[in-house]
């Protein structure tokens, strides 16, 4: 069991690391080439301010439309996005992993706090899941696809709550933790998930376009 | 949740074009647009549309049939583009006939479901698409059709013939001079600061509207010209059929023909729909990125006589009114503060519509939907209730709507729903209160 705790931290996560990396660039840039290609009367209306403006307004909760449309969504959405980033980049244990593997020191969150984070991270995942099941207007489309993206994104809190506070074995829940976040890692540029690369250029897109060709806001 | 197939409306139109279509012919004509004409854009939406339904709101269709899921953006967009983009096109004739059905008259391509995108999804452009799909695979509403073909033979929506279009001019001119002794509507005017340009309903059914622009014009002083030959009509339903090839050959009659009289600029009515296919459709098709003669809404204008003090009223209106805000200008070209201090500057009390600006629900009638005909305006009284609503909290009898596919579809929802309302256009105000010359 050692042993392989050993390979799913060590090799795996290189692994993972790299499917990542390289395949997000490798998304990135081939859909910035098919863009060039197909897309030129949207590309020539890029613009940077009009860009920084649609995300700013966009980063405000409860500041657009969509926002005040939903709030319980709104709430969950902003929570689980904050508390993700948190957790996967400062929480302790993981700041730990930024020093060994790469050397870099970041600060880190003390350890209740990133507890606490993460039981709102799974709450939020549960919010998502209920809009999934209960909502008509979310449950007719929701195909496989959003479900797997949905755990894939939870398993590592789920596994990482339990490990933390010893539920199980614990070097058995530990390696199950690192190997869901290396899943999710490695999954990332190739599932829903993606957005996380797209968004913001999707968001940009319409940004400049409303407010470069429409003279009007996109939120 | 109601289904599509549970609605179907029987069109000749759908019916004549699925009859002649094959799976084979299906999956080629939605293989070679989305390979020859799509790119990042779509699949990235497909991608990354979390399908959070966010949107839902955003759309009157939704919104007026008890939030049925059926009519959210996100469905509409899943059961048509994304169904072909994953079955790679190997879909049915039957399909094929409800997705039209989806696109074309489920759809006013208004966009307001962009103020409830965190991604910023388009589904305005998806929606497009698929038009551009049926287009290919020759299955549209029959009387959209029809009205495209008009603009591909004759460049003019109407099917008005050449002499008509001049006959109609000079008829209205001859008319006028009864009321301003020396008006004239002058023809092909070389070098002239304004060409003014219509949509083909004007001379064949709202004549009056050329009387009521030619009376301001000349009160105003506009040194102006109205063209004599095709290229006059702005309005574009080749672009909300998806026939993207003669929407490319109307935009560049319309360009050229202010281009040969060597205009300033051209100065359209109140339409939303043209002034759609000159900045955001039929220019880029064009391969301009903003359109190669300069082109000023009526509500702009208006706006800029105002301000020059070149409009004169003897009073103001004194019912209250309030103020439509047509999708294409106020989300496609952000008029609407100038279009309050016009309509303030004509009427005595304005209530405001709840939501309204650019947030403004859609008419239902553009997009092409009202064009769609006879068969689908069940379709657009029912899909637009949540407007009916909104207007009749205003309280007001007087609607001002700066857009003819606004008035047509208000028209009719007023009608439907017995609101006892009245629309009217910028220009109807601003004749009936201008100075006119005593007689």
């Amino acid at each position: 069991m050692t042993e392989f705790y050993v390979f799913v931290s060590g090799p795996l996560a290189w692994i993972a690391w790299g499917f990542f990396i390289i395949g997000s660039i490798y998304r990135l840039v081939s859909m910035y080439a098919l863009a060039k290609a197909k897309d030129g009367s949207s590309l020539a209306y890029m613009s940077l301010p009009y860009s920084l403006r649609s995300i700013l307004n966009w980063l405000i909760p409860f500041n657009t439309m969509g926002w005040k449309s939903d709030p319980l969504m709104t709430v969950a959405t902003f929570l689980f996005h904050i508390g993700f980033l948190l957790v996967a980049v400062f929480l302790g244990a993981h700041a730990v992993l930024w020093d060994t593997a790469f050397g870099i020191s970041i600060p880190s969150l003390p350890g209740g706090f990133g507890d606490a984070v993460s039981f709102v991270v799974i709450a939020a995942c549960a919010v998502f899941a209920y809009r999934r099941l209960a909502l008509p207007h979310v449950k007719g489309v929701t195909r496989p696809k959003d479900w797997f993206s949905l755990i894939l994104v939870a398993l590592p809190f789920v596994t990482g709550v339990l490990a933390y506070h010893q539920v199980g074995p614990v070097l058995l829940m530990t390696t199950l933790h690192v190997l869901a976040g290396e899943l999710l890692l490695a999954l990332i540029p190739f599932t829903r998930l993606s957005h996380a690369l797209f968004a913001l250029l999707t968001r940009s897109y319409m940004g400049s376009e409303f407010g470069a060709v429409r003279h009007a806001k996109d939120w | 949740m109601s289904r599509i197939a549970d609605r179907k409306v029987a069109d000749p139109g759908l019916a004549n074009g699925v009859a002649s279509l094959t799976p084979e012919k299906i999956e080629k004509v939605v293989n070679q647009v989305l390979k020859g004409e799509t790119g990042a854009k779509l699949k990235v939406y497909q991608e990354t549309c979390m399908r959070c339904g966010l949107c839902s709101q955003g759309c009157h269709f939704y919104m007026s049939h008890d939030f049925d899921p059926s009519y959210s953006p996100v469905n509409k967009a899943t059961e048509t583009m994304y169904e072909l983009m994953n079955k790679k096109g190997k879909v049915t004739p039957d399909q094929i006939y409800l997705m039209a059905q989806m696109a074309f008259t489920e759809c006013n391509l208004c966009k307001r479901c962009a103020h409830y995108c965190p991604i910023g999804i388009d589904t305005g452009y998806i929606m497009s698409m698929v038009r551009r799909i049926c287009y290919m695979l020759d299955v549209v509403p029959q009387y959209i059709r029809d009205t495209s073909h008009s603009h591909a033979s004759t460049m003019n929506q109407m099917w008005v013939k050449d002499d008509e279009w001049i006959d109609s001019l000079q008829w209205q001119e001859d008319e006028a001079r009864d009321e301003f002794p020396d008006l004239r509507i002058p023809l092909d005017k070389e070098g002239a600061d304004v060409y003014y340009s219509v949509i083909a309903p004007e001379p064949k059914f709202r004549t009056q509207l050329i009387y009521q622009a030619a009376a301001i014009m000349h009160a105003a002083g506009v040194d102006y010209t109205m063209p004599s030959e095709p290229g006059w009509d702005n309005s574009d339903m080749c672009m909300f059929v998806g026939d993207y090839e003669n929407m490319g050959r109307l935009k560049r009659a319309h360009f050229e023909s202010a281009q040969k009289l060597r205009v300033k600029r051209i100065v359209m009515g109140e339409c939303g729909h043209a002034f759609r296919s000159v900045y955001d459709m039929g220019n880029r098709w064009l391969g301009y990125k903003n359109s190669p003669v300069p082109i000023v809404h009526a509500i702009e204008f208006y706006w800029e006589l105002i301000q020059q003090g070149k409009i004169k009223i003897t009073h103001k209106y004194e019912k209250p009114v309030t103020i439509q805000d047509p999708c294409n200008v106020m989300r496609g070209r952000g008029l609407m503060d100038k279009l309050r201090e016009v309509v303030h500057f004509l009427c005595e009390e304005v209530v405001e519509m709840i939501p309204n600006r650019e947030h403004n629900y859609c008419c239902c009638a553009g997009g092409g939907v009202i064009n769609c005909g006879p068969p689908f305006k069940n379709t657009r009284m029912e899909g637009n209730r949540i407007k009916a609503e909104q207007l009749k909290a205003t309280g007001v009898h007087d609607v001002v709507i700066p857009c003819h596919n606004c008035h047509g579809g208000l028209e009719d929802i007023i009608g439907y729903y017995d609101l006892g309302m009245h629309g009217k256009f910028i220009g109807d105000i601003i004749y009936e209160l201008m100075e006119k010359p005593e007689l």
